[in-house]
């Protein structure tokens, strides 16, 4: 898995799916208009600030709310590599490695990390490295399943591997 | 002998053929029903039909309820609910609802018997975790998870730890299912059942209508909480039996199972409760409220667009008028709750109070069409979320609270209850 780098943009307590991508905009899948709206509601200028490979860091049940895979994939779209939280909930969370947005727990990046730090992310190693601030965050290591998951590139990846190998089998 | 577990725990166990489980640990299960909406379910067929798996798992285990923005609200999502409607044709899906058959998902399904007690349900719909009141282990997922178990019919969980809440005592007048549940979040806030099962138990519960129940389990996933359960008992029992397609497995927590926690709950101190803007712990017991002018009040959704809530706001509503200042909206969930209610006569009290009656369908309460807010309006309504924009524009307000609020606050013009237009609940 690769190395992220970029700006932090941050985020408090249980940003919700609404201000994720509103459903007022959830009349397509298309993700570059998905991402066109990403965070409006927080800050109606997130999208044009935004650099590929920027970070958001927020707190704690961040993606709480609906089950919209929309958001995830807004947030991707938008040219956000990497999502840092004290804590996800959990359809999110799921939905996240489903779709292949790298996302990180960790209370302490959380709390010490400031808007527009500069940061560094390995998700092999579980670092999360402060450029500006010079410090290193310790993450929480993922379960082997999900690390799987990952590595196969999501979910319908994996599925289409173990299906055509299931295929080949029954040749 | 055997570990004693929760009701959560003994599902998954059985249902991955294990003879027990842990919490933390991932179990593979299969499903037994599968849902999406016109919001969710085209995002699942665009990922399914990446795949080139030109099959799908059971079509009889699938169900498409096209409730969001029905009927549809502009031309994408007309093509949104088209693409749905060719995909169950294609496949022979004959659980497909649209039109005049649709009602909002997580009432519908119950009320068709398509769902049973000891059901494994997977649903991209967040708002899943409804059919917990059924006894079964119902969760919200996104919509590659459900492209995912459309083929293979399967699914994985991390066994979630249980959180048991136990209500004892009586209820206040007026106070229902909407007013607990509210009270509950309020207690261990929106994250307070992360990743959790909650299970909800005590003399109470068991005294609760199957709508109250309902909207308690439909409320889990707004601690955070995975599932919100209720232990199969007769009133289940008979609410499944005739309607049910499947017979039910009974799963009943060990007495000496293993909780997180237990929280127990004295009724008799709760009040009707209203969650304050921007998120559903925000609770106040409605004798602390200030005085709060209202725009607009809804009566609908998955939580409380039952009949037993149209009931309650038809009693309050009959022979009064709503305030001038108020749109006031009445949603039957469901076309069998929308026929029941003009029978019984309940439109015919709206309609006269000045009520608008909408047909069966989410609308307004994700902000989707038919009552969206305007920069700095306020609504009562008896939904389910209350996050910025949720109802409109980022910067209107939504209170949340149960049918008897909605309905007192339709008249009063402001958020109020029952009790200030001298009515008394009839014991
Ligand atoms: S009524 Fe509201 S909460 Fe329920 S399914 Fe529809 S949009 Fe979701």
């Amino acid at each position: 898995m690769m190395r992220v780098r970029g700006r932090a943009f941050k985020f408090g307590d249980n940003v919700d799916t609404d201000v994720i991508i509103p459903a007022r905009y959830l009349n397509t899948t298309d993700p570059k208009e998905l991402a066109k709206h990403c965070m409006e509601d927080a800050d109606p200028d997130f999208v044009k600030k935004v650099q590929p490979g920027d970070i958001i860091v927020a707190g704690r049940n961040f993606g709480c709310g609906s089950s919209r895979e929309h958001a995830p994939v807004a947030i991707k779209a938008a040219g956000i590599s990497c999502v840092i939280a004290e804590s996800f909930a959990r359809i999110f969370y799921r939905n996240a490695f489903n779709t292949g947005l790298l996302i990180l727990e960790s209370p302490e990046a959380s709390r010490d990390i400031e808007e527009g730090d500069e940061l560094e992310v390995d998700p092999e190693s579980g670092e999360i490295r402060n450029l500006t601030k010079g410090k290193v965050y310790k993450v929480k290591p993922l379960p082997p399943f999900m690390r799987e998951l990952l590595k196969d590139g999501g979910l319908i990846p994996h599925l289409i591997c173990k299906y055509r190998n299931a295929r080949l089998e029954d040749e | 002998m055997e570990r004693p577990m929760t009701m959560a725990e003994k599902i998954l166990a059985d249902r991955a053929g294990l003879a027990s489980v842990e919490p933390g640990e991932l179990v593979e299960v299969p499903v037994d029903l599968t849902l999406a909406n016109d919001i969710t379910a085209p995002l699942a067929i665009k990922i399914f039909e990446e795949t080139r798996i030109n099959r799908v798992f059971d079509p009889e285990r699938i169900v498409l309820v096209m409730d969001h923005f029905t009927p549809n609200k502009d031309i994408k999502s007309a093509e949104q609910v088209r693409m749905c409607r060719e995909f169950a044709r294609r496949f022979r899906i004959r659980n497909y609802y649209e039109g005049g058959a649709c009602g909002i998902e997580h009432a519908l399904l119950p009320e068709l018997g398509l769902v049973v007690p000891g059901d494994i349900v997977i649903g991209a719909d967040s708002h899943t975790c409804t059919y917990g009141a059924l006894g079964a282990f119902a969760t919200g997922v996104g919509s590659t998870d459900l492209a995912a178990t459309w083929i293979t019919g399967r699914t994985w969980f991390k066994v979630p730890e249980t959180i048991r809440f136990v209500y004892r005592g009586r209820l206040k007048p007026w106070v229902t299912g909407k007013d607990l549940i509210l009270y509950t979040i309020g207690d261990i806030g929106v994250d307070g059942a992360l990743y959790m099962a909650m299970e909800f138990a005590g003399e109470v519960i068991r005294r609760l209508s199957m709508a109250e129940r309902f909207t308690m389990a439909n409320m889990a996933i707004e601690a955070g909480g995975k599932v919100g359960l209720i232990e199969p008992d007769r009133k289940i029992l008979n609410y499944v039996r005739s309607r049910a397609r499947r017979s039910p497995r009974i799963y009943r927590s060990d007495r000496k199972a293993r909780y997180r926690e237990v929280r127990e709950y004295d009724c008799s101190k709760i009040e009707l409760q209203v969650a304050f803007p921007h998120l559903p712990s925000n609770v106040k017991p409605i004798t602390e409220i200030p005085e709060i002018p209202i725009d607009q009040v809804v009566i609908g959704s998955c939580t409380n667009g039952r009949l037993e809530d149209l009931a309650i706001a038809a009693r309050i509503l009959k022979g009064r008028k709503v305030n001038p200042n108020v749109r006031a909206i009445i949603i039957p969930a469901t076309p069998r709750i929308y026929r029941e209610a003009l029978r019984r006569g309940y439109l015919r009290v709206f309609l006269e109070a000045g009520a608008i009656v909408s047909p069966p369908t989410c609308g307004p309460c994700l902000g989707g069409h038919m009552g969206i807010l305007a920069k700095g309006e306020r609504a009562v309504a008896t939904t389910n979320r209350n996050f910025v924009g949720r109802m409109g524009h980022p910067e209107s307000e939504v209170y949340l609270a149960g049918p008897a609020v909605a309905a007192a606050s339709a008249v009063l013009g402001r958020i109020g209850s029952p009790e200030e237009l001298g009515l008394k609940e009839e014991a």
